[in-house]
C-alpha cells in the first residue's frame, strides 16, 4: 500500500454534479437540500465494477472505498478495524490486488475491477477454495478480520501458489487478528493454496 | 464424556456466513433512517464541566440532538458513558447526533465546554508518594471489600493512601516500597519458612497495561419499537449483558431486545457488555430515530479498557533443593480512573497455588489512576503474577543449579492442591483436579527440553539462544447456570445458548454436549442464540474461561432433565417404570425390546398433549428469572429438558497450561525472536480439539506479545494516552511467531463435572507470558530486566553497561 498523504491530496480532485445520496454517512447537503454544512461534502455520481457487477453510486470526492462498500453498497463484509492502514480487516482485491479499502479514494478505483468477500464464492453458492479451505480447518475464531485475511491470502497466491508456509506468513503479515489465531489462520490458508491449485489443475 | 460428538472436530454452524462476509457484527446492521452519533472526549486526564454551550452545533442543520451526563441514569457513582467530571484523557463527556457522520463530527468540533483541570496522576506508585497527587476527589485507592468469601463483594470504598518517606527510603534503589497495605492475607510460619531458606531472593518487577482492542470495537447501533429497545452491540455474554444494558438506560431487563450473533472480540473487554451502549440508546429514544454509534480504533484506546499493571515485589525463600519455603507477595496495581477490579488478589491466589509455598504473606494496595479503565483481560491476575514470580523462581533455580522444569514440578500443584489463605471455616481451598506434573512431563518431552538445553546460551555470531518454561494456571469455571432445550415434533433437537459468539465457539460447543446425552446425530441439532428476543436462558459471562465448564454443566443438567421426561413419558404409555426405559438411536425404548419406544418427535407430540412439566408449563422452582420468562415463551413447542447445574463440586475449578519457548536474542541489536514455541494444557476433557487447540495458542500469542512489545502509554506530564493506534502499542504480528506453533491437551477429565471440561482461554496467557521472559532471562542472564516488555533498549542497554539500565518503578513508559 503506497499512498501519500500528499497524493492521498491531490488525489481528491472537486468537479461534477451535485446529486443526492442513497447512503448514510454524508447525507447533510442532499438530503436537507442546503449547502453543506462540512466543507467538501460534494457527491458525484459515479459507476464501479464490484464483484463483477456495475455499480452506480453516488461518492464524495474524500470517500474511501471502504465507506462506499459498506454504507452505500450493502457489502458490509468488508470490515473497518482501524480505518487509518493498520490491521488489514478492510482488505479488498483491486484488479487482483489486495489493497487496504479504508486507505483507497472511492473515485480513484472506477475503470477498476474490485472483489470483496462477497465476491469470492460463485454466483450459485459454491464457495472459493480459500473460504472452502477455512470452513474445513476451522480457520479464524471470532472472525472479524477473516474477510481481510482471505482477500489478502486470495490475492497472494495469485502470485505465488505454492507458497511455503513462512512465505504464506508474509503475504497475509499485512493483517492483524486479536484473538491471535495466527497458526490456525495459516493452516487452513495452506489448505486454501492446495485447493486452489487442485481447482487449477 | 467423550462420546460421538464430545471430542471430535466439528464444522461450527456459522462459519459459512464467517467466510462469506455474511456474518453480521453490530456495525453491520442498518436501520431506516439512521442517525449517526460522535463524541466529545475530555482533552484532560482530570477535569470538571463548568458549563458547555451548544448552541453553535444545535444550530447547525442536521443536528438532531445531544446527550449528556446529566440525561443519564444515576448508578450510585459507578462509571457512567458520559460524565461531568472526566477521570480519564479521552473519557467521553457528550455526544452529538445528527443526520450524518461528517455532520455530527463538525458539530462537535463547535461545541464549547468549559473545563476546570484538577489534579491527576498517571501512575500509581506516584500517587502513593507523601505529596503524590490523588487521582480522585475522593480518594487514591480502592478499599478491602467487606470479607465473606464468595458471594459478591460490598461496594468497595475509595480511600487516601500515602506512604512515607521512609518508606521509600527503606527499599531502596529499584526496589518497590512496602509501605501501608489495604489488603492482607498470609497463612502458614512466613518467619520460619524464611529462617529454613538457603537461599532469599527479593525482586521487584513491573507489569505492563495493554490494551485489549478486539479487531472489532464497541460500536452499537440502537432503536426502540413498540416501547422496546432494540439494540445491536458486541458483547462475551448476552445473558449478563441485557440487565446491564438495562440499568444503564433507566430500563427494565425486559424492555431490552439485544442482538449480537458475532462478536469481534473482546478478551475481557465486553464480558458484560460497554457502557458506552447506553449512548445510541438514550440518543434514540431522544430522537425517536435509530441511532449508530461507530467507535473509532483511537476511541477505543480510550474507552475500550486496558489490562490492570501491577507492580509486584516477591520475596521468596528456597530450600537448598530447590523447594520453596516462604512467598511475601507485595503487589501494587493501577486499576486505572475506574474500579475496583481484583486482578491484585488473583493473581495472589495465583501465586500460591502454582507455586505451592507452604508459607505466604500477601498484601497489596489498589491504586486510582487518571489512565484509561481497567477491565478483566484474558487471564487477569494470574498472568501478572507469572511476571512477577517467574524471573526470582529462574533466578533462583540458575543460582541453586537446578533445572528449570525440575525447579517448577517440584513447585506444583497437584491433585486436589490447597491455595490462598484459609476461609472463615478455617480451611483453605482446593482446586478441583490438577496434573500439572504431568503436563510438565509431556511438554519436556515433546520440546526436547534436556537435548535443548546442551544448546542453548552459547553465543552464534551475535546471537543468543535461551529456553524458558512456565506454568500458567487460571480459574476455570463457574457453576450453577440453567440450560433450557426442547425436542420437537419435527424430531430435532433445540438448544438455546445466551453464550457470546466470540470465537471461542463454547457458545455452540455446549450443544454438542447436549446432543451426545440425549444420542441426537448432530444434523439434527439447532442451536438457537444471538438474539435474547429468542428466549435463551441465563448463562455465565464468557469471561473467567467459565464458558465451556458451567454451560457443558448445565446443559448436561438440562439434557437429563429432558431424559428423564422421555423415560416418564415412555413409562406411562408403554408401562412399566421409567427406569425401564433407555434411550438410543433417537428413541426411548423398553430395555432389553427396543421396538418397544417412542421416537423423539412422538415423544415430544406426547410432552406437548401431557403439558406439565412436560412442556414447560410447569418449571422448576430454582432457575433464574431470565430462564423461567425464556422458558415460558417456548412452553408447549415440544418435550422441554430445563434446569439449573446444581450437581456437586468438591473445590475451585482451576485450569493449567505450560508455555515451553525457545528465543534468539541478537546482542548487538537486542531484539529477541520467538523461534520456537509449545504449549501444553491441563484443561480437563476436551470437547472440540481443533478449537481448544487454538485457544492454547492464541492465549500463548498473547502472553508472548505482553513479553517481547506490547504496552500502553500514558503521557506523565499531560496524561494523555500516547499508544492509541495498533502502531504505538504493538500487538503481536504472524511474523513475531514461528510457522508453526505446537499445543496439546492432555485430556484427563475433571473429576468434579459430570463432563470433565475445565475452561481454556486464559491460562496460556500466562503460560506465554512467562516461558518467553524466562528464555530471555536464559540467553542473556536473569538480572538484565525487571519488567516487560524486554523490548530492545532494555536489552541492549542492560548488556552493554553490565547492569539493569531501565527505569526500575515506573509505569506506562
Amino acid at each position: 500500500m503506497s499512498l501519500s498523504r500528499r497524493n492521498f491530496i491531490k488525489s481528491v480532485i472537486a468537479g461534477g454534479a451535485v446529486t443526492s445520496s442513497v447512503g448514510y454517512l454524508f447525507r447533510s447537503s442532499g438530503v436537507l437540500g442546503q449547502t453543506s454544512t462540512t466543507p467538501g461534502s460534494v457527491e458525484r455520481l459515479i459507476t464501479l465494477n464490484v464483484n463483477g457487477q456495475m455499480r452506480r453510486v453516488d461518492v464524495l470526492k474524500q470517500e474511501t472505498l471502504a465507506m462506499t462498500l459498506r454504507y452505500k453498497l450493502g457489502l458490509t463484509g468488508t470490515k473497518l478495524g482501524c480505518d487509518r492502514a493498520e490491521c488489514g480487516a478492510c482488505s479488498v482485491l483491486i484488479d487482483d490486488v489486495p489493497h487496504y479499502s479504508c486507505s483507497v479514494l472511492t473515485h480513484t478505483v472506477r475503470g477498476r475491477n474490485v472483489v470483496t468477500i462477497e465476491g469470492l464464492a460463485s454466483p450459485t453458492g459454491q464457495l472459493h477454495p480459500v473460504q472452502q479451505a477455512v470452513v474445513d480447518e476451522q480457520g479464524f475464531q471470532c472472525a472479524f478480520c477473516l474477510p481481510g485475511f482471505v482477500m489478502a491470502a486470495v490475492g497472494f497466491l495469485k502470485t505465488n501458489p505454492t507458497p511455503t508456509r513462512e512465505e504464506l506468513a508474509h503475504g497475509i503479515s499485512g493483517n492483524l487478528c486479536r484473538c491471535q489465531d495466527y497458526d490456525k489462520i495459516l493452516t487452513s490458508l495452506m489448505r486454501g493454496a492446495e485447493y486452489m491449485r487442485r481447482a487449477t489443475t | 464424556m467423550p462420546g460421538k460428538l464430545v471430542g471430535r472436530n466439528y464444522t461450527p454452524p456459522d462459519h459459512v456466513a464467517k467466510v462469506t462476509g455474511r456474518a453480521k457484527y453490530a456495525e453491520d446492521y442498518r436501520a431506516d433512517g439512521m442517525l449517526f452519533t460522535k463524541l466529545l472526549l475530555s482533552p484532560m486526564p482530570h477535569a470538571r464541566v463548568r458549563s458547555i454551550d451548544t448552541s453553535a452545533a444545535t444550530a447547525m442543520p442536521g443536528v438532531r440532538a445531544i446527550l449528556t451526563a446529566d440525561d443519564l441514569p444515576d448508578l450510585e457513582g459507578a462509571e457512567r458513558a458520559l460524565t461531568n467530571e472526566p477521570v480519564y484523557a479521552g473519557e467521553p463527556i457528550l455526544a452529538v447526533a445528527a443526520v450524518d457522520e461528517l455532520t455530527a463530527a463538525e458539530a462537535v468540533e463547535r461545541i464549547q465546554v468549559d473545563l476546570e483541570p484538577l489534579p491527576f496522576v498517571t501512575d500509581a506508585v506516584e500517587s502513593l508518594r507523601p505529596n503524590g497527587p490523588n487521582a480522585r476527589l475522593e480518594g487514591n485507592a480502592w478499599g478491602a471489600p467487606a470479607p465473606g468469601g464468595q458471594g459478591p463483594a460490598a461496594p468497595a470504598m475509595r480511600e487516601t493512601v500515602k506512604w512515607t518517606d521512609a518508606d521509600f527510603v527503606a527499599a531502596g534503589e529499584g526496589r518497590l516500597p512496602t509501605g501501608k497495605a489495604l489488603e492482607e492475607w498470609s497463612y502458614g510460619d512466613l518467619d520460619a519458612g524464611f529462617a529454613a531458606a538457603a537461599l532469599v531472593l527479593d525482586e521487584t518487577f513491573v507489569v505492563q497495561s495493554t490494551g485489549h482492542h478486539p479487531m472489532e470495537t464497541r460500536s452499537a447501533m440502537a432503536y426502540w419499537q413498540n416501547g422496546k429497545l432494540f439494540i445491536h452491540a458486541s458483547t462475551q455474554s448476552l445473558a449478563q449483558t441485557r440487565n446491564n444494558i438495562a440499568r444503564w438506560v433507566g430500563i427494565e431487563p425486559s424492555e431490552v431486545m439485544l442482538i449480537c450473533e458475532y462478536t469481534g472480540g473482546g478478551f475481557g473487554s465486553k464480558g458484560g457488555g460497554a457502557v458506552s451502549m447506553s449512548i445510541p440508546a438514550l440518543l434514540s429514544r431522544k430522537t425517536n430515530t435509530p441511532v449508530m454509534m461507530r467507535i473509532t480504533r483511537e476511541e477505543e484506546s480510550y474507552i475500550g479498557r486496558a489490562r490492570t499493571n501491577l507492580s509486584g515485589r516477591a520475596r521468596v525463600g528456597f530450600a537448598k533443593d530447590g523447594r520453596i519455603t516462604a512467598v511475601d507477595l507485595f503487589i501494587v496495581a493501577d486499576t486505572g480512573a475506574y474500579g475496583p477490579l481484583g486482578d491484585h488478589r488473583s493473581a495472589g491466589l495465583a501465586a500460591s497455588l502454582i507455586y505451592q509455598p507452604p508459607a505466604m504473606r500477601w498484601r497489596a494496595v489498589n491504586v486510582i489512576t487518571n489512565t484509561p479503565p481497567r477491565s478483566q483481560q484474558r487471564s487477569p491476575g494470574p498472568m501478572q503474577a507469572n511476571g512477577i514470580m517467574e524471573p526470582v523462581i529462574t533466578k533462583a533455580a540458575k543460582q541453586l543449579g537446578i533445572d528449570q522444569v525440575q525447579m517448577r514440578r517440584m513447585n506444583s500443584p497437584e491433585g486436589k492442591a490447597d491455595f490462598g489463605p484459609a476461609n472463615p471455616n478455617g480451611r483453605r481451598n482446593h482446586v478441583t483436579s490438577a496434573f500439572v506434573k504431568e503436563a510438565l512431563d509431556r511438554g519436556a518431552t515433546l520440546f526436547n527440553w534436556d537435548e535443548r538445553k546442551t544448546r542453548t546460551g552459547k553465543r552464534q555470531g551475535s546471537k543468543i539462544r535461551g529456553i524458558g518454561v512456565a506454568v500458567g494456571p487460571h480459574g476455570a469455571g463457574s457453576v450453577g447456570f440453567d440450560s433450557i432445550l426442547t425436542i420437537r415434533p419435527d424430531g430435532r433437537l433445540y438448544v438455546q445458548s445466551a453464550v457470546g459468539n466470540l470465537g471461542t465457539h463454547s457458545v455452540i460447543d455446549l450443544a454438542r454436549v447436549a446432543a451426545e446425552v440425549l444420542d441426537v446425530p448432530w444434523e439434527k441439532v439447532e442451536v438457537v442464540w444471538g438474539d435474547t428476543g429468542k428466549h435463551l436462558p441465563w448463562t455465565c459471562p464468557s469471561v473467567g474461561s467459565q464458558t465451556t465448564h458451567a454451560m457443558t454443566r448445565a446443559n448436561y443438567a438440562g439434557a437429563m432433565d429432558a431424559r428423564r421426561k422421555l423415560q416418564e413419558i415412555a413409562a406411562r404409555d408403554l408401562g412399566g417404570a421409567p427406569g425401564d426405559y433407555e434411550i438410543g438411536g433417537e428413541r426411548v425404548y423398553r430395555r432389553g425390546s427396543p421396538g418397544r419406544g417412542l421416537s423423539y418427535a412422538q415423544a415430544a407430540r406426547r410432552a406437548i398433549e401431557l403439558g406439565g412439566k412436560y412442556d414447560g408449563h410447569e418449571l422448576p422452582e430454582d432457575i433464574n428469572v431470565m430462564t423461567r420468562e425464556s422458558a415460558s415463551a417456548l412452553t408447549g413447542l415440544g418435550l422441554m429438558g430445563v434446569a439449573k447445574d446444581n450437581h456437586p463440586r468438591d473445590g475451585v475449578t482451576y485450569s493449567f497450561v505450560i508455555g515451553f519457548a525457545e528465543v534468539e536474542v541478537d546482542v548487538e541489536t537486542g531484539q529477541a525472536t520467538l523461534v520456537d514455541f509449545l504449549a501444553v494444557g491441563d484443561v480437563g476433557t476436551v470437547i472440540n480439539p481443533r478449537s481448544l487447540l487454538a485457544q492454547i495458542k492464541g492465549g500463548s500469542c498473547l502472553g508472548i506479545a505482553h513479553a517481547l512489545f506490547q504496552k500502553s502509554i500514558v503521557d506523565p506530564r499531560y496524561g494523555v494516552t500516547l499508544g492509541d493506534r495498533f502502531h504505538y502499542s504493538k500487538p503481536l504480528s504472524i511474523l513475531d511467531i514461528p510457522a508453526t506453533m505446537r499445543a496439546e491437551a492432555l485430556d484427563i477429565a475433571d473429576p468434579e463435572t459430570p463432563v470433565g471440561a475445565r475452561g481454556v482461554g486464559e491460562p496460556p496467557v500466562g503460560a506465554g507470558y512467562g516461558a518467553v521472559l524466562n528464555a530471555i532471562a536464559d540467553a542473556v542472564g536473569e538480572d538484565v530486566f525487571r519488567r516487560a516488555p524486554v523490548t530492545a533498549d532494555i536489552i541492549l542497554m542492560s548488556l552493554e553497561n553490565g547492569r539493569r539500565m531501565h527505569e526500575p518503578l515506573r509505569t506506562h513508559v
